[in-house]
């Protein structure tokens, strides 16, 4: 492909992950926020094939939009008030805000225009990335690999104990 | 023909792709159409017509018989039907949300054939993460069955779309677990290198599924919860008749409702596609060389590896439509309970075992 097409693709892409993300903060209604935050993830998946990081983009469409966004939506959807009251969504403090807003922006854009510019790795990725993703995560980081296994495991089992309906204290009623 | 017979991995595709008229990538928009027609024609043949059939045969009717012979034409006429059908919004239903539904589920279902190689010179984009983006993205199925059900403002739709979402994401993990032991086997998440590993002289030997006595189990695993993704009886308890009049489609009609029967078809042919490149060899013939009689390299090339995909394909839908009209449905808490309580551990066990047969069974 040319480099035109590329830079038309990157470019369509980067506007659906920044309208849709506009969209989510903007809107009053909280389904469709829950929507839209589906093209957000999946336009940062796409920039990340963009760095070829491939495995990445797949991890993320897993993890959030398989994982965190049907778990919004799952919320949004049980809340059955959610359509009937108004939620508060009203615009207050609004010079506070503007100015906590300039005063990050500048920030950021101030560390990203006066650091040095991109930092190239001096040894090139050789062979497939899923390859060496495995043998790293089983090698050198292996220790907190599990650990955050160990993490899961504890919250799947809270999250067990906690929806079950008989609860030990629960018998007398 | 060097084209029909060239020994070059992914030539049809890579040519394909090339086809730059004016600089412009009109070639990978063919690229991206060839499976689109492909579910079109299937689904409306084998699909609709030998789904018909079967079931008739099944329940001793003779199915369609009135269109042309046997009744050939009868999903042509459907299709006009459908096609000249008023499109009906409810005057209730989040119009946004029930126009984008069918559309969503439909991408989802049909954004897994990029990853499928359908011949060893056809596959839509060769990436070294295939099978893992081939489990991966049909979540985005899941957010468009939530967009049909709750679009569509009817309790029906909304309890058919969290049944169907929470088999979804359960049956996800015994699904992706005994897929895992098919990629243990081959050491890569490649889909051709998958199927490339499986191929040689003696056929169906060198598939995966008989290659160790322990591949049977993540095979079975998967094939039943794969019924459970696409939701196809036992476990269609989300458009179950009886109870949901149709589930998340309850309130579709016309055009709309074709393109979520589209979307089913196509990722009923979606996991068959993947359970025969993981486990029976893909592209690869299952037939044997016999002596000096060379029947594997004659029924080997570009276009018997699709012949072969589509073959193994189609025999696992047959067998997904011949569940259909043979077993009962299942209850929402006996779903879970295989989904959790046998299917899981039972797809840990494999995993183990698979990983023990690997390393010390050379």
């Amino acid at each position: 492909m040319s480099n035109l097409t590329y830079t038309v693709i990157f470019y369509l892409f980067a506007a659906i992950t920044v309208f849709s993300a506009g969209f989510v903060v903007f809107s009053r209604n909280v389904i469709y926020s829950a929507f839209s935050l589906l093209f957000t993830f999946f336009g940062a998946a796409a920039l990340y094939v963009f760095l070829s990081a491939d495995f990445i983009a797949v991890t993320q469409v897993v993890v959030y939009v398989g994982g965190i966004l049907v778990l919004i939506l799952f919320g949004v959807m049980f809340t059955n008030s959610i359509m009937q009251s108004k939620p508060k969504s009203d615009i207050i403090n609004i010079v506070p805000g503007i100015l906590l807003l300039a005063a990050i922006i500048g920030a950021l854009l101030f560390t990203f225009y006066t650091s040095h510019s991109w930092m190239p790795s001096e040894t090139t990725l050789q062979g497939s990335i899923v390859q060496r993703i495995g043998f790293e995560t089983m090698s050198r980081y292996v220790l907190p690999f599990e650990m955050a296994s160990i993490l899961l495991l504890a919250a799947l089992i809270g999250a067990a104990y906690l929806a079950r309906f008989e609860k030990p204290g629960n018998n007398e009623h | 023909m060097p084209f029909l017979m060239g020994n070059t991995l992914n030539v049809w595709s890579q040519a394909i792709a090339s086809f730059q008229p004016m600089g412009l990538p009109l070639g990978l928009v063919i690229l991206a159409a060839i499976p689109l027609v492909f579910i079109a024609l299937y689904s409306l043949t084998y699909g609709v017509y030998g789904e018909r059939k079967i079931s008739a045969f099944m329940q001793d009717r003779l199915g369609p018989m009135e269109v042309g012979k046997w009744g050939i034409l009868q999903t042509l006429a459907d299709i006009l039907k459908l096609i000249q059908k008023e499109d009906i919004v409810p005057t209730n239903a989040d119009k946004f949300l029930f126009v984008i539904g069918p559309g969503v589920l439909f991408v989802g279902s049909f954004l897994a054939y990029a990853v499928l190689p359908f011949s060893p010179a056809f596959i839509g984009a060769n990436l070294n993460v295939g099978l893992f983006y081939a489990i991966g993205i049909v979540a985005l199925e899941v957010v468009g069955i939530l967009a049909a059900g709750w679009g569509s403002n009817n309790k029906w739709s909304l309890y058919g779309a969290v049944r169907s979402v929470a088999q979804i994401v359960s049956y996800e993990i015994p699904a992706a677990i005994a897929l895992l032991c098919g990629a243990m086997m081959a050491g890569t998440l490649d889909m051709q290198k998958i199927t490339m590993l499986q191929s040689g002289s003696l056929g169906f030997a060198h598939f995966y599924l008989f290659q160790s006595p322990i591949a049977w189990l993540p095979f079975l695993i998967y094939f039943i919860a794969s019924l459970a993704e696409v939701n196809r009886a036992p476990f269609d308890i989300p458009e179950a008749e009886s109870e949901l009049v149709a589930g998340y489609f309850t309130e579709y009609s016309g055009m709309k409702f074709a393109v979520i029967f589209l979307a089913e078809y196509g990722s009923m042919f979606m996991v068959s596609a993947i359970i025969s490149i993981v486990f029976l060899g893909g592209w690869n013939s299952p037939l044997p060389n016999i002596g000096s009689f060379a029947l594997n390299d004659l029924t080997s090339g570009p276009a018997w590896g699709a012949f072969w995909l589509i073959m193994k394909g189609f025999f696992f839908i047959f067998v997904q439509m011949w569940l259909r009209w043979t077993l009962p449905r299942l209850r929402v808490d006996q779903l879970m309970y295989l989904c959790w309580k046998v299917l899981t551990p039972f797809a840990f066990v494999s995993f183990v075992l698979t990983a023990i047969w690997e390393i010390y069974v050379p």
